[in-house]
This record gives structure tokens, sequence and C-alpha cells, in this order.
């Protein structure tokens, strides 16, 4: 395309959140110079620390808010971002974290703290759109690579990105993986999962963990009691739903379906 | 036409090899029958049997040396004949381009009537009134052996669908695996396929091993696990429109696609468009997609057309056992039974059909 006056600015943002999708972006070994080329990486401190100012054109948000401090940052980001995608479980559906929302967290603090009355934090952990408008969510936990450049990439061509929310099953047929639900017996959340990950853990024979939230037409009670005939207590299935994606609506019926 | 007797596969293998063919058979991988590239008649799964029940697939061990001695894998040929992803067209700059994919030269060694079955209705879909030239080129690419089934499966009804056990037409070369001794029949169905039989060591068929093989193939088709009463089927499935069966099969289905993924004929696909980083390259994909998913019959600023799983069941499996007549000329189910086996849940078609024809509204449970 030859040389632009000016490219548009990326930034990078973390909220509560392990860094792990922030890293997918370096793990982009291959596409990252010429990302670079195409982008300026104006703000990640991951990367770099040397922070440039806004305005950005795109910001790519990892994390949930988790603290009142985390609640005004997120509203300046979306001030100084013309695009804000998350990315990953925790700015998507409040991560692992958002597990304090079926419990008190004041009691987690207690336990965890020598001093609990320095830790100010909210009660719940919430996803970046319970906040602030976001213009698209990336499942994952963490995000996959190509889908992540899948959608920088429409971000720059100004379309819409190639990002199925059907069940993780469809990228089982597609890769050719044989299905471990029905040839092994192995529980598996995949037919209730979205896909994106391109069904990475059946492939080595491993059930779905469900890193990637419920596809966009789920039916939980179905799987539910074939999960049970594969030997699942109640206690478990709701454990299953209630990992990265817990408080995403379809899995909060699913783990009250078992009584959770 | 003339059948001959082998008494191994390897010469086969070889012949087969040395014509320029990949040779793809039954192999064991992740503990089940998948269809893989072979080097040698002994990568062949001797002694592996299987359970297929709905919802439950598994190996057993024969212990008596047979090498196709289980009903259908996982795969068919739907994965040679239309592969999961290709790519339809790419713009570079201002230039159009439509790739010319490879046919890759593979011969299907161990494919049962039901998949050669399979095959002739996806020639009807793809080589019809709109005939697909990647499609063509794939399939004349293909050297299909066929080898008569045995032992059907729990889920099987090729009979009641009309399309085995015994394959009939649409092959290359058709083998009885006979045991005591371990040999083949093989009865040649092209002129390619006489081609490879001549190019093997082999012996004319006696009236006894003729006798044998016709004795597999009759107590195969007396050993169907399941069973479809087509009869007037045309006319009644869609007039079941407002069964209340549909809503109790759909509380069971998950949506996930698995059994139009795995069945043999179901074709539909949808296509991705992309682009390159830099913006001077866009791709359009097709992918195999399915009427199970919720994007598949999205319209532009419109919720779907299909959007419960009831409607999607009732269009799935009212196409393939009757509207597909209309639009093909023939059944969209040649009886594999995978979509029984593979359905998480364990809907069983066969099961759904009766309660359907018969009005019955009791629910089954998930197996």
């Amino acid at each position: 395309m030859g040389t632009r006056k000016s490219r548009p600015r990326l930034a990078v943002w973390k909220f509560a959140s392990c860094d792990g999708c922030q890293l997918t972006l370096l793990d982009c070994e291959d596409e990252l110079l010429s990302l670079a080329a195409e982008v300026e990486i104006a703000y990640f401190l991951e990367a770099s620390s040397a922070p440039g100012p806004g305005p950005y054109d795109l910001s790519l948000v990892e994390g949930s808010i988790t603290t009142p401090d985390d609640a005004a940052r997120i509203r300046h980001v979306r001030e100084v971002s013309k695009h804000l995608v998350t990315i990953g479980a925790c700015a998507t559906a409040g991560g692992v974290q958002a597990l304090r929302d079926f419990a008190d967290v004041r009691e987690f603090a207690s336990v965890v703290y020598a001093r609990p009355e320095y830790i100010a934090t909210l009660a719940t952990s919430t996803p970046i759109s319970a906040n602030v408008p976001v213009d698209f969510e990336l499942r994952g936990c963490p995000i996959d690579r190509r889908q992540l450049l899948e959608v920088i990439t429409a971000f720059l061509a100004g379309r819409r990105p190639v990002v199925p929310s059907h069940s993780v099953c469809v990228e089982c047929k597609l890769r050719g993986n044989v299905c471990v639900l029905v040839a092994h017996g192995t529980p598996c959340l995949g037919p209730v999962t979205q896909a994106g990950c391109g069904a990475l853990c059946p492939a080595f024979n491993r059930g779905c963990y469900g890193c990637f939230g419920p596809a966009d037409t789920t039916n939980s009670r179905a799987l539910n009691a074939k999960l049970r005939v594969l030997g699942m207590s109640d206690p478990e299935l709701v454990r299953v739903y209630r990992t990265f994606n817990a408080t995403e609506e379809q899995f909060v019926q699913a783990s009250e379906e078992a009584g959770g | 036409m003339d059948i001959v007797v082998i008494g191994s596969l390897e010469p086969l293998v070889v012949a087969l090899q040395t014509a320029g063919y990949t040779v793809v058979g039954p192999t064991v991988k992740d503990v089940a029958v998948r269809m893989a590239e072979i080097s040698s008649a002994a990568d062949l799964p001797a002694d592996v049997g299987d359970t297929q029940r709905p919802g439950n697939y598994r190996l057993t061990e024969r212990g008596d040396g047979m090498v196709f001695g289980f009903a259908a894998s996982p795969d068919s040929a739907k994965r040679f004949t239309q592969p999961p992803r290709q790519t339809l067209a790419r713009m570079r700059g201002r230039t159009f381009e439509e790739p010319r994919e490879e046919a890759p030269r593979v011969a299907l060694l161990g494919l049962r009537a039901c998949d050669l079955a399979a095959i002739a209705v996806q020639d009807r879909v793809f080589l019809g009134r709109h005939p697909d030239p990647a499609y063509r080129r794939r399939r004349e690419a293909l050297f299909l052996i066929a080898v008569n089934c045995a032992v059907p499966g729990g889920t099987c009804f090729c009979v009641s669908m009309g399309t085995g056990p015994k394959a009939t037409t649409g092959f290359d070369l058709a083998l009885t695996e006979l045991a005591a001794p371990h040999r083949f029949t093989v009865e040649i169905g092209s002129d390619r396929g006489a081609q490879i039989a001549a190019a093997i060591p082999h012996r004319p068929a006696t009236p006894d091993d003729l006798a044998a093989a016709e004795e597999v193939s009759r107590v195969a088709a007396t050993r169907m696990g399941r069973r479809v009463d087509t009869e007037d089927i045309q006319r009644w499935l869609p007039a079941a429109h407002d069964s209340p069966r549909w809503a109790d099969v759909a509380s069971r289905c998950l949506s996930c696609t698995n059994c139009t993924m795995v069945c043999p004929t179901c074709f539909c696909s949808t296509v991705e468009d992309g682009t390159g980083l830099t913006g001077d390259v866009a791709e359009r994909t097709e992918r195999w997609d399915s009427c199970f998913s919720l994007a598949f019959t999205e319209l532009s600023g419109q919720p779907p057309v299909r959007s419960s799983a009831l409607a999607r069941y009732r269009q799935w499996l009212t196409h393939k056992f009757a509207t597909w007549y209309d639009q093909f000329g023939t059944s969209g189910c040649v009886g594999c039974g995978r979509c029984i086996t593979w359905c998480p849940t364990g809907i069983d078609v066969t099961e759904e059909l009766a309660a359907l024809r018969g009005g019955t509204e009791g629910t089954s449970c998930i197996r």
C-alpha cells in the first residue's frame, strides 16, 4: 500500500486479568512486524514502557472491572478510543475472578489478606460492556491468536470480523477430531461452547472446558443430562460452568439447572 | 462380470501406489476407526470391531484377524469429495483469481455400500443442474474400492433405504472379506478397476468363494440395528409439520451440528470473506456449515429464519427424508446411521420418524 501519512493508532489496556490475552498479541511473531507496519502501537505497557498519548483509533481492552479506580479508568479509555474491542474472558464476561459474584468478596479478603481493610475492591467483577459501550467482544481464555489478527485486520479494512458464534463441535469436525464425548465417554462442553480455539482440547483427546463462553444457541439442560449419564455429579456440573465465563447468562442457567 | 480372488491386500495397495494414488483406508486413531493414508496393508485395523449405539461408539477386539470387521467409521468420503474448507476466489489488488484447487489422486479403500450411495447423492447435488467443476475434478481423481459390509452396526439401516449392505454400483473395485482361509473376492466395476486387478496376483473365484461372499451380504442384511418405514414418506413427513414430537426432539437437540457434519450427504456450506493485514489481498473461502447453526439462516438486518431448535430439527429431518426427493430425485439419507451414533445426546432419526408417523408422543431419554 506504500507509505501512509498516518497509521491507525493502537492501544492495549489491562484491567483485572492475568496478561495472557495481551501476550497473545506478542505471540503473533510472524505477523507482528507487518502489523506494526500497518498500525502505530502507541500504548502497550506489556511491550513498551514508552506510552504514547491518546486519542487512539483502536483500543484492545483486557481484564474485568473489579475496583472503583478501574471503573473510572475504563471510562477514560472509552473517551480516548474511537473503537474499543474487549479481548478475553475477563473483559468479555468478568473472568474467573467473577466467581466472587457467587460469594462474599469481603470474606475472601479476610482470609487472604493480613490487613483486608487496605483492599479497595468491588463486590462483583464485571465485563467491560457492563461499564462502557463496546464495539466488539473477542472471546477466549486466552484469546486465539488467529482470531485476534482477524479482528485487527477487519478493523483496518472496515469490515465485520469473521468470528463465528457456533459451537466448538463445528471446529472439531472441520479439523477432523473424533468426538471425545461419543467415542471415549469424555465429558465435554463443546456442544454449548462458542468456537474460536480451533477445537484445541478435543484434538488432544480432552473435553472442552468452555473457555470461549456459550455458543449462540445452547441447550445445556440436554447436555447436562448426557454429562450425568457419563457420571458427572451435580456439584461437578456446577463447577465446570463456573470457570472463566461463569456469569454468562447461558452458563448461569446451566449451573443453576444442576442445582448451583 | 468376472470375480477374482486375492489372498492379500498388500499387492493391491502397492499397485494403487504405483498407479499414482495415495491410498486412504481405515486405521485406528484416537480409539476410533478413522480414514487415513496407509503405506501398506499392515496399517489396516486387524482384529478391530466396534459397537455403535445412539450417542455411543466403542472399539472392540474381534480376535479373528479380519481387517474390515467394523461398521461405518465417523469418516465418510465427504472429506474427500467436499473438503471442509476451500478457497473460492481471491482479489489481488484489482486482479480477480479463481484458484484451481488441487484434486489429489486418492484411492479410498474400505467404502461401504452406504458410502457409495452417499457419493451418488452428492453427484446429483454437485454435478446436476449446476455442476461444480472443482467437485468434478476431485471426484474424477478418486479411485473407489468398496468392501461389502459384513457386520452392520447397531445404528445401521441401509436395507430400509435400499442402499446396502452389498455394493452393486459406483465402485472401481468391490471386495468381500472371507475367512478360513483369509482372502478377498474382488469384483471389477470399471476399466481402471480392471487394470489394477490385472496388475496383482489373483485366481478365478470358485463357486465356493462366490457362495461365501453372497452369504456375507445375506447375513449382513439380516443384522440391521435399525429400520425406517419409507413408504409414502414424501407425503406424511411434511404433513407432520405440526406434530408435538418436534418440541420433544428439540428438547434433546443440542444444535451442535454433529449429525450434519458426519452425514455423508449433508453438503451445506457458507462463505467467509477475509482480507490480509495489508489490505491488498481479499479471499473468499467456502467452509462446511450446517442448517443447525443459528447463523445459517441469518439475513441482513433480520433475525434468523429458523431461530428455534424445533424449526431447525424439523427442517433437517424433513429435508433429508422427504423434500430431498423433490429437489434431487432421491432420498438424502443412505442409512449409514452416523447421525445416530455421533449425536452426543443420542437422538435416533429412526425413532423420531416412527414417532412422527405413528403420532406417538412418548418422550425418550438421553443416552
